[in-house]
């Protein structure tokens, strides 16, 4: 028992046992809902990875990115010009040089982010994400053009679906498999992102996100903390966009306009900018609200345009509504009240607190609200 | 917590999680029968009804006119469940909006087929959105009937795309129709070929470089979604062309002979059918020209297209007084429209084929059914369907009109021909005097 106490004190242990409840959370959600929630949690398990990364650039660094659709977008095109080839390659092998494609791409563009700040960082991801889809029109040949790229999920390999047969008694779906190595893949990035933003790491950034001066004499080197930073959002943007083209199912240039990258920075704000937990909440809410809300609409005997016109409505709402009554996010106003329940009498100070990086925490600082 | 609780609290969550791994195992794999149960229920399918779904821009740059396509398919269904559906079963047509987003209509499509489960999806609108969702809806072996676009893919290859059927006739055929037509009126003409860079003009560029290869001195193409198209008038009119074929959607079209007004380029145009709706592109032009071009339908007078249906400009065509009589009787907001005739008359084929498909309506009936006898329909379509088991294409041809004040005037009679180096003949079948049922309802 005191082992067990011990390992929950570790940050590693902490979260590995968390990782793994996830994972075992993950397999029963999945297997007691239907194909199309399914589908739908795929939907909110890639949105939720690049979040995941875009909310460590952000909330832990201070760097705002409005071009993380086109990093999507690198890890969406390698993942299908990969798995379209013949022999196939193995999905994990695929998402693994997505990834690392990405990873390389961050280098050169956090390599030039470096030099920038605030809103000329912001113009500069932007004119990223606006560009990057020409590069698909232009090498049409290969990337597809307008018409982008078709993917075909592979067949499962027959000792997963052995597998799955074995533990839950029934025949795994496609969906169902694309849905599991999308959750799996947010677990992993999640659980290395929490690391990282724990370890020496993720204190630099932190450092240098407050206060660049202390930062370097402190002797932290700025470039190298910023540039670190974007790859390794780079990456899990990377591994979004590859989970986005298995579960799309095609990879064209119109996937990826500005609203996906908007669509990310409006998960993290939702959510909580530097939370993990937050940038999931976000990601649930982008994905389930507009079906949720066309639903109620179609039912309350709204036409279909009108019904299809109430979503984006609502959606712009909600946001305006959370930037005005929770400006840290859900799980950041969810988290800073916890806190005042628990400890009336300390003022809390999240910067400083022990569990600040660990998933379920919020790392913006009250001052990190104005950034 | 004290300690004893804590242990307590742990030794419990032990227990649940052994508990839970033993109860969910099954052990091994028995290679048991996957007993389809015989088609006695058929997915989407009841006794009272049968449920069908499609995705439509309904929202954003592509949805003028094209959302009022579903609202002219949903007008003709409410007429046909008042008149006692199909074989007893009422049509239920569930319309999503995409946006024209692929993503969305993936996700979308995805909801059609496994939350709605609906039976076969109906219509559902364009080339790069309808790419998305082609191959998964042959997988889950879904029909996937009457494709709004008319790009070859949807049914040219029945073999790779046996649930996938297209309806408007193909966009090579239409550039053959055209291509052959000017060879033979126009052999001195300089062409020029104002192209949408994707499917759509690839297409058309096949069917008309068949006839008039040397005719052509300039093509240009345009990206959906980018809105400047100043230097490919520009090129065109440095190449000397006189003669334009412009495979675009309505906006472009309003955008390309703006762009030409403002360029003083003035040769003959000729629009592809999709991006030749009087009404719609000059409404276009009016709001583009901020009001300098009024938005009246003469102004694509002397513009030549094709048609393959009959449309509002023929208000004496008894299939376009059932149309009327359909779209007044459903209540809905706004005029009749080319569109809405548009959905209407997929929406009349839908349930041609639902009727030849019989009582026993199964997914492998209703597609054997329009192989087998959608050669024959009926309809509003100037010329025959093609539909075999060898293709999936749709209506075989159409007639070239020329606009005056947004009425079509025929230049040519009604053309068939199919894809490939088949030849263009002038339609023997007599399908374009084909009348509608007294009753509004295919017999």
């Amino acid at each position: 028992m005191r082992r067990l106490a011990a390992v929950w004190h570790s940050t590693l242990g902490r979260h590995l046992l968390v990782t793994a409840a996830a994972v075992l959370v993950v397999v029963l959600v999945v297997e007691s809902v239907d194909d199309f929630r399914a589908v739908q949690l795929t939907q909110m398990a890639y949105l939720g990875i690049a979040a995941g990364g875009l909310t460590v650039l952000t909330g832990l660094n201070g760097q705002i990115s409005l071009g993380h659709g086109a990093l999507m977008a690198v890890g969406a095109y390698t993942t299908a010009l990969l798995v379209s080839d013949d022999p196939v390659l193995p999905l994990p092998v695929a998402l693994l040089t997505a990834t690392a494609v990405t990873s390389a791409v961050g280098v050169v563009i956090g390599a030039a982010a470096a030099r920038l700040r605030g809103p000329y960082l912001a113009g500069a991801t932007l004119a990223l994400a606006v560009a990057l889809p020409g590069v698909a029109l232009h090498f049409g040949e290969t990337l597809g053009g307008e018409q982008g790229l078709r993917l075909r999920v592979p067949e499962t390999p027959g000792w997963v679906l052995d597998a799955a047969y074995f533990v839950t008694a029934h025949d795994l779906t496609r969906s169902k498999y694309v849905a599991y190595l999308a959750w799996f893949t947010l677990v992993v990035v999640y659980l290395l992102l929490a690391n990282l933003a724990r370890s020496r790491v993720g204190r630099r950034w932190r450092a240098v996100r407050d206060d660049e001066v202390a930062a370097e004499l402190a002797g932290i080197h700025l470039g190298r903390a910023r540039v670190s930073a974007f790859v390794v959002s780079a990456a899990a943007a990377g591994a979004g966009g590859a989970v986005m083209a298995l579960a799309v199912r095609l990879t064209a240039p119109t996937g990826f306009t500005l609203t996906l990258s908007l669509t990310l920075l409006t998960a993290v704000v939702l959510g909580g900018l530097g939370s993990l937990t937050g940038a999931l909440a976000g990601a649930a809410l982008l994905t389930f609200l507009p079906s949720v809300i066309t639903d109620a609409g179609t039912s309350a005997g709204l036409d279909d345009i009108r019904a299809a016109e109430l979503a984006p409505l609502v959606y712009g709402v909600v946001m305006v509504a959370v930037v005005l009554l929770a400006p840290r996010g859900l799980v950041g106003t969810l988290h800073a009240g916890w806190r005042r329940l628990r400890n009336p009498a300390v003022t809390p100070d999240p910067t400083t607190s022990a569990d600040a990086a660990s998933p379920g925490a919020t790392v913006a600082t009250s001052k990190g609200d104005t950034r | 917590m004290n300690t004893r609780t804590r242990k307590l609290a742990v030794l419990t969550s032990v227990l649940a999680l052994t508990a839970l791994a033993g109860a969910c195992g099954a052990g091994g794999k028995d290679d048991d029968d996957k007993g389809g149960g015989g088609g006695a229920t058929e997915v989407g399918v009841t006794d009272a009804a049968v449920t069908i779904g499609g995705t439509f821009p309904l929202t954003g740059v592509a949805a003028p006119g094209y959302s009022e396509i579903p609202t002219g398919a949903q007008a003709y269904f409410d007429y046909v469940n008042a008149n006692g559906g199909v074989h007893g079963r009422s049509i239920e047509f569930l319309v999503k909006d995409d946006g024209y987003d692929p993503t969305k209509t993936s996700s979308l499509t995805d909801e059609l087929v496994l939350k709605d489960k609906v039976f076969a999806t109906l219509g559902s609108l364009g080339t790069p959105t309808h790419n998305a969702v082609v191959d998964s809806l042959n997988d889950q072996e879904v029909p996937d009937l009457f494709v709004s676009s008319g790009a070859l893919a949807w049914g040219d290859d029945p073999g790779a795309h046996p649930w996938t059927f297209g309806w408007q006739p193909d966009y090579e055929i239409e550039g053959k129709i055209i291509g052959q037509w000017v060879s033979e009126n126009m052999p001195d003409a300089k062409v020029g070929l104002f192209l949408q860079d994707d499917d759509f003009g690839e297409d058309a560029e096949k069917g008309v470089r068949e006839y008039i290869d040397a005719q052509v001195v300039e093509a240009q193409r345009y990206t959906s979604g980018n809105t400047d198209v100043g230097p490919q008038i520009a090129a065109l009119q440095a190449s000397g062309a006189d003669l334009v074929l412009s495979f675009t959607t309505p906006s472009y079209t309003a955008l390309g002979q703006l762009v030409s007004l403002k360029l003083g380029f003035k040769p003959q145009w000729y629009v592809s059918n999709v991006g030749s709706d009087p009404t719609l592109v000059g409404g276009l032009l009016e709001r583009f020209s901020e009001g300098a071009v009024p938005g009246t339908a003469s102004s694509l007078n002397g513009v030549m297209t094709t048609r393959y249906i009959p449309g509002v400009d023929q208000p004496d065509n008894p299939w376009v007084q059932l149309w009327q009589k359909v779209w007044d009787e459903s209540g809905q907001d706004g005029e009749l429209t080319n569109y809405r005739i548009y959905g209407m008359s997929f929406a009349y084929t839908f349930v041609q084929a639902l009727e030849a498909a019989g009582e026993d309506l199964t997914r492998d009936g209703l597609v054997e059914a329009i192989e087998d006898d959608g050669g024959d329909f009926a309809g509003p379509q100037l010329a025959p369907y093609r539909y075999s088991s060898d293709s999936h294409l749709g209506i075989s041809g159409m007639q070239v009109v020329e606009l005056q004040d947004g009425v079509g005037q025929p230049v040519t009679d009604v053309l068939t021909t199919d894809i490939g180096d088949s030849e263009i003949a002038t339609d023997d079948s007599g399908q374009a005097d084909d009348a509608p049922p007294e009753s509004g309802l295919p017999e």
